[in-house]
């Protein structure tokens, strides 16, 4: 589909260079004059964002990275005189640490905009497969980034999840001090932590040249979820897209600059501005927002091992998506029972996502008293020859001391079982009990159906 | 449309730390500040007095070693003038080498760090029953709550109620998570300190200005953020409008 569009080159030197390194071939056919359907949506734009974003982090890194001293004792102050000292210090910093949680609010709507439109579905099995691999090393790397301040949740997150690795039966403690390179998080885990956030950047980028490659062979999908038919269902990826996404890009960095520049500190934790300190534990170790859902998966499961199992399989699940999903209709809009389920995917995201950022005895709901408890302090209480208004007293104060409580921790356990239960049992058997609606027999039709050339153009995708 | 779901998506996904629970002190009231909003900048007189408050007072026990006297000239901070900060600077004396290359000690200048109360953390614990006062420099930054947290904590002391046990040496303040803090009230009268532009040194007016020094302390860049900030924005919105029109025209004749 992409080949119906060929580079021409129109004078002698692009045509000298042409056949020695056919680059700006490739600029042409892959981007310029990418052929694009013309009905994609703004949840399309967030690729681009997720692109820029992606540079902005490596470029603002590599700076903040010439200031940064990788020691135990220095890293606090040195990120310190980043903010105070060095010449717009404090805006990398704020620019590089906002910028993970904006690129992580990229990543969530891109992949659920996967989901709705089925995107994973043939022909973009591995487009999808090396989304989730970015979206893992983008979890790695912002768990190694968030280390480096070396503040008190840098060294309580790094002892947490590196823990979780000593769940793995007989090697857990080995593998676990080779992550750290010493017997606890020290100086070594902080160097070493360092060079790989540096390094898994730039593997990303890497797959991001395969994703997008990914994306160039079968082309674009797009919200009505049916394959392009010829040249009348697409436009040139520029200027079209260039610059639709460029709005959206724009949008988005309003958001963006809003938390630098007003509210920069919003969506980090207060105790990374305390210096590391290994013989004080905070109050409350939590991690970054974007990984709150599958710590309450982790949490959920009383087994550690088992925990440390759910919370990987939440995110390994995501491989084998495409052959979970046993309907052929890609774009939910056309599958009725699919997009209800797909909704409440959502709400049991955010869900988990709350009850990652509660203590996990939080109580919701309040499910009266211990019955059995009360009675037997009661019935104590009896023996001891305890009677009339004292033993009241002794049943009221024992029933406001033992209740059941409906806690975060319950509601983490049915949501979990919702989150496995959408990839396990609704994706595999909607697909097979649904009646998707009529698909229309392509884009143009489509779009034309719904408003003429006439019509001014409205940002309309089929689910509107 | 779109675009409004997608702000509350986002929006929703930010909510999230703020349900972090706070622990079991009493939350702190919000104040009005001089440097709230996206105009707000600090009042300079409120910094200079705040200096004199976290000099004469907190000092005593505390040390700011993320700070040098110079910074007390800064623009969008207290912008004492040269003279000032050299003069204040030169109460203290530092270590250094003499001649012969011995310990000895030396007037500071603008250029050196805060000089601490105590050598070191054993010293600072000796000092204090135990404790540890933390050093100031990012301390509004470091609790939740910020600015009205620290203004809450410094004017929140009060008679421990009846069913509480003290500890040894330990004083009742509310919004203190667990409400036993080390710390005996350390704005506990008016008139600590003798301001020189003529303010009224009551309690609360001491506590406001030192809370407004350590948040400067803890983010001495805040003027300039905010002022490049509204300038960013402005543009970001005009460059998004304008891709707006160009995007509307563009497609005016494209069905899609
Ligand atoms: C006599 C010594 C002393 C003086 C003077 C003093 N402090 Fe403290 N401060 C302490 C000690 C000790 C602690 C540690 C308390 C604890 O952990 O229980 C402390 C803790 C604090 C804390 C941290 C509370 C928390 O949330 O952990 C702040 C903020 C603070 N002091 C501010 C001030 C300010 C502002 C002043 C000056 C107005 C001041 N202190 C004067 C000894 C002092
Ligand atoms: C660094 C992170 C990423 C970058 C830079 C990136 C970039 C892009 C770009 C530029 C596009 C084309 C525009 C668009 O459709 O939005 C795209 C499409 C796509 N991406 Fe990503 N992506 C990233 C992460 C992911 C992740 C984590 C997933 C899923 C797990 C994913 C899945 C997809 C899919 C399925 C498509 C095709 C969508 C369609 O055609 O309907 N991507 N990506």
């Amino acid at each position: 589909m992409a080949g119906d569009y060929k580079y021409k080159p129109t004078n002698g030197f692009t045509r000298w260079l042409d056949s020695r390194l056919p680059i700006w071939r490739m600029v042409d056919e892959q981007v310029l004059n990418f052929p694009t359907p013309k009905n994609l949506n703004y949840w399309y734009t967030f690729g681009g964002i997720l692109t820029l974003m992606l540079g902005v982090q490596i470029i603002t890194g590599i700076v903040l990275a010439m200031h940064y001293t990788p020691h135990e004792k220095l890293a606090f102050d040195s990120v310190e005189r980043i903010m105070r000292d060095v010449n717009y210090g404090w805006m990398m910093r704020y620019l590089h640490s906002n910028g993970a949680s904006m690129f992580f609010i990229a990543v969530y709507i891109h992949m659920f905009r996967g989901l709705y439109y089925g995107s994973y579905k043939a022909p973009r099995e591995v487009l999808w497969i090396l989304g989730v691999i970015i979206y893992l090393l983008m979890m790695a790397t912002a768990f190694l980034g968030y280390t480096l301040p070396w503040g008190q949740m840098s060294f309580w997150g790094a002892t947490v999840i590196t823990n979780f690795f000593s769940a793995i039966p007989f090697v857990g403690e080995a593998i676990t001090q080779w992550l750290w390179g010493s017997f606890a998080v020290d100086n070594s885990t902080l160097q070493r932590f360092f060079s790989l956030h540096y390094l898994l950047p730039f593997v990303i980028a890497g797959v991001v040249i395969l994703h997008i490659w990914a994306l160039h062979v079968p082309g674009n999908n797009n919200p009505l979820g049916i394959d392009v038919r010829g040249p009348q269902d697409t436009v040139a990826f520029h200027p079209y897209y260039t610059v639709k996404d460029g709005f959206a890009i724009a949008v988005f960095l309003l958001l963006f600059f809003y938390f630098v520049f007003f509210n920069p500190n919003y969506l980090g934790h207060t105790d990374n501005y305390i210096p590391a300190n290994p013989l004080v534990t905070p109050a409350h170790i939590v991690p970054e927002w974007y990984f709150l859902p599958f710590y309450a998966i982790l949490r959920s499961v009383p087994d550690k091992l088992m925990g440390v199992i759910l919370m990987f399989g939440s995110i390994f699940v995501l491989f084998f998506l495409p052959w979970l999903d046993t309907s052929r209709v890609r774009s939910a809009a056309f599958r009725p029972i699919y997009r209800q389920a797909f909704w409440i995917f959502v709400v049991v995201c955010l869900g988990l996502g709350w009850v990652g950022a509660q203590t996990t005895d939080y109580k919701i709901f309040d499910l009266g008293p211990k019955t059995d408890v009360v009675e037997q302090i009661v019935e104590k209480a009896k023996a001891d020859n305890v009677t009339g208004q004292a033993l009241e007293a002794v049943r009221t104060q024992a029933e406001e001391q033992n209740r059941r409580a409906f806690d975060a921790t319950d509601l983490g356990r049915i949501l979990t079982i919702l989150y496995f239960a959408f990839f396990l049992i609704a994706i595999p058997l909607i697909g097979v009990v649904e009646t998707p609606k009529a698909l229309p027999r392509s884009i143009s039709e489509a779009v034309l159906a719904h408003g003429g050339s006439s019509q001014p153009a409205r940002p309309q995708g089929a689910h509107a | 449309m779109r675009l409004l779901a997608l702000a509350t998506l986002s929006l929703s996904l930010l909510a999230a730390p703020l349900a972090v629970a706070a622990g079991d002190a009493k939350h702190p009231e919000h104040q009005h500040w001089h440097w709230d909003g996206v105009f707000g900048q600090f009042d300079r007189g409120q910094l200079q007095r705040g200096f004199l408050v976290y000099k004469t007072v907190c000092a005593a026990c505390h040390g700011m070693n993320l700070l040098s006297y110079r910074n007390l000239g800064d623009e969008g901070g207290p912008e004492f003038p040269e003279d000032a900060v050299k003069a204040i600077a030169a109460g203290y004396q530092v270590p250094s080498l003499d001649e012969d290359g011995q310990p000895a000690e030396r007037p500071a200048t603008p250029a050196d760090r805060f000089k601490g109360p105590h050598p070191n953390e054993i010293a600072a614990r000796a000092a204090n029953n135990g404790a540890l006062p933390p050093d100031l420099s990012v301390i509004v930054k470091a609790r939740h709550g910020g600015a009205d947290y620290i203004y809450a904590l410094l004017t929140g002391y009060k008679d421990a109620p009846a069913d509480m046990t003290m500890g040894a040496g330990m004083h009742y303040n509310p919004y203190f998570a667990g409400g036993q803090i080390a710390m005996a009230a350390p704005i506990a009268s008016d008139d600590l300190v003798e301001y020189a532009d003529g303010t009224k040194a009551t309690k609360d007016q001491m506590a406001r200005d030192v809370t407004a020094f350590l948040t400067w302390a803890s983010e001495p860049r805040l003027e300039e953020r905010k002022k490049l900030g509204v300038k960013v924005m402005a543009f970001t919105f005009v460059f998004a409008l304008v891709l707006f029109m160009a995007y509307r025209r563009l497609w005016r004749d494209v069905p899609h």
